[in-house]
């Protein structure tokens, strides 16, 4: 069952068969320089190595917004629950609710076969993030609906109050796994950001989750949501900073990103706006907490399109690889 | 059935395009635009979801070998190859895949299983060659097959079959690398130095492909990446940051909610 050519009947063994020719071989034997003054290439008609991502931004960067906020919410509701502060968790939940259910829609919006969702509950698969992720969500999404549906409700509490604490230690599981499902990948900004990703991630569901408590909460129980999202936003940012520093010349996609920089603006004028007036104006802590929020959508979408500029353009593949193989 | 594979030995290969003529034949693969792309021969562009096989043409002002111009001293050579899925000893797409439709066959192969698939693109993104894409028209992943069908049928796979100069040589895999270290001995004896074997090597970043090939030029020339390295050999260290991060967003909350604030709010 191996290969040959079965066109050339003769079967003379002292001919050459095809796969013996050896082009360049004839000519007189002068000496001739391999390679003159050389153009250099590089890549193939300036064509991308990779196939870009089918994933559509909406949904996708999208998604990572949307499930960011709603693990570091069904956290904070948590926390809230347990520290005696009824109308923080209440806002935590219902943010969880209404943001899971945006994320199912996209994450199911965005498959190819739609009706075939339920495939991915065949197998678990720690290679591969979006298996894991399935079933983090698989664990966390009824306990947060739980919990939603009990407070608004108003009916069987203790078991509200029991789904709020477990869908408060799933939370971060649900925030931070989107960026192991973004760096598994072969792309080269969002790979080569691996070791940042998660905590620029984690930081940035923190300081959408908080800048929504500080938006929807009354100023007396906002304490934590303000805390917290000064706490993610210098996350987000300690972690971005790091992040295009150690990546070097394939973090100019990232640091080109205007989308990023308006991330980073808002997210730190709402957190620095929070903890001061925030504290005491019920307007300027619902202006800081909706810069918050459009903060961590702006840096979510801003990663997405850096990674898609750097699938896109050749020498960010070529280059990194050159640069290790040397 | 042992490991079976390709070596594609470009250094042969005229560009006549009969391997993907007989891959989208064989396999039904359909017709994805007809543009005139101005890049020398080559409007297939790349492989994707509907084109498995692509023959890429670069046309460059340098001799080959011993080669005569001709004219003047006008150097002039083609490059020529037919790329394909390279079947990766750790491929990223099947590490990735979170149904289960990407799966190693007996032959050691990589095949989509289109009715398990659900399109979720995962595969498209981590392949590091940029081979699997996600088909238009049935929303699903679509990748060589290393004509799966044929093999089981004890058939080579079509492209090999119809190509008419050998370059692209089917067989057991362990044999096909013994027989391009011979060639590639052959071809530089001949007088091209700039040969070298891609992919032939268990120790890349992929742990060796079962598609690999004999070059004239560096891999990028052709539009393949010099050093892939299948994205889950990193996994481990990202799952660990993920963790790190997620317990560290799950103790930030919770001390940024402890009564030590309470007295300045
Ligand atoms: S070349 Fe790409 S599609 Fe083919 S087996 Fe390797 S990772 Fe998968
Ligand atoms: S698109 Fe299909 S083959 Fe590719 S990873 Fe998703 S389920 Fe697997």
């Amino acid at each position: 069952m191996t290969s040959q050519t079965d066109v050339r009947l003769d079967g003379a063994a002292e001919l050459r068969t095809e796969r013996e020719a050896t082009p360049g071989s004839a000519g007189d034997r002068r000496e001739r320089p391999e390679a003159g003054p050389e153009k250099v290439y590089d890549s193939y008609y300036g064509r991308p190595v990779l196939n870009e991502p089918t994933w559509q931004e909406h949904d996708i960067a999208g998604y990572l917004f949307l499930g960011g906020l709603a693990g570091a919410s069904s956290t904070l509701a948590a926390v809230a629950e347990l520290t005696g502060r009824p109308r923080l968790a209440r806002v935590g939940r219902v943010a969880a609710l209404c943001a899971l259910g945006g994320s199912f829609y996209s994450l199911i919006h965005d498959l190819g076969r739609p009706e075939r969702f339920i495939n991915m509950l065949r197998v678990f698969k720690v290679t591969s993030p979006m298996s894991v992720g399935t079933w983090i969500l698989t664990a966390y999404g009824p306990q947060a609906v739980c919990a939603g549906a009990a407070d608004l409700s108003g009916r069987l509490p203790r078991l509200g109050r029991a789904a709020t604490v477990g869908a408060g230690l799933a939370g971060p599981a649900v925030a931070t796994y989107t960026a192991a499902l973004i760096c598994d990948t072969a792309v080269p900004a969002w790979h080569e950001g691996f070791r940042e990703m998660p905590f620029l991630f984690a930081g940035s569901a923190a300081a959408a989750a908080g800048g929504l408590g500080m938006l929807a909460a009354p100023l007396s129980e906002a304490g934590p949501a303000r805390r917290v999202a000064m706490l993610g936003a210098a996350v987000e940012c300690v972690a971005a900073t790091r992040m295009e520093r150690r990546l070097g010349p394939l973090a100019e996609p990232l640091k080109r990103s205007r989308l990023l920089r308006a991330g980073e603006a808002l997210s730190l004028a709402g957190a620095l706006a929070g903890v001061t007036v925030g504290r005491r104006s019920r307007i300027a802590a619902v202006a800081a907490g909706a810069a918050l929020l459009a903060g961590s959508a702006c840096t979510r979408f801003g990663i997405f399109r850096a990674g898609m500029e750097s699938a896109n353009d050749p020498k960010y593949t070529v280059q990194w690889q050159r640069r290790r193989l040397s | 059935m042992g490991r079976v594979g390709f070596f594609t030995d470009t250094s042969i290969c005229i560009g006549c395009k009969a391997c993907e003529v007989a891959c989208k034949e064989w396999n039904a693969v359909p017709e994805d635009g007809l543009a005139f792309t101005g890049m020398s021969y080559d409007n297939t562009v790349s492989l994707g979801a509907d084109t498995w096989r692509h023959v890429a043409f670069v046309e460059q002002r340098r001799p080959l070998g011993h080669q005569e111009p001709g004219v003047g001293d006008m150097d002039f050579r083609w490059l020529m190859a037919s790329d394909v899925c390279k079947h990766c000893t750790e491929a990223a797409c099947l590490d990735v895949c979170p149904t289960g439709s990407l799966f190693r066959t007996e032959f050691g192969t990589v095949v989509v299983q289109q009715d398990v698939c659900n399109g979720c693109g995962y595969c498209v993104p981590a392949c590091p060659f940029g081979v699997i894409g996600k088909r238009e028209s049935s929303g699903v992943a679509a990748k060589c097959t290393m004509c799966y069908d044929r093999l089981g049928d004890g058939q080579e796979p079509a492209c090999a079959k119809t190509c008419p100069t050998d370059s692209i040589q089917f067989g057991d895999l362990d044999e096909l690398r013994e027989r391009a270290e011979r060639r590639l001995g052959q071809v530089r004896e001949a007088g091209t130095a700039s040969a070298r074997l891609y992919g032939h090597d268990p120790g890349d970043g992929v742990g060796g492909m079962g598609a690999f090939f004999l070059l004239l030029d560096e891999p990028e020339v052709y539009g393949l990446p010099p050093g892939p390295v299948v994205t889950t050999r990193d996994l481990p260290s990202m799952w660990r940051h993920a963790g790190v991060a997620a317990f560290a967003l799950l103790a930030g909350v919770t001390a940024m909610a402890l009564p030590i604030w309470r007295r300045r709010g």
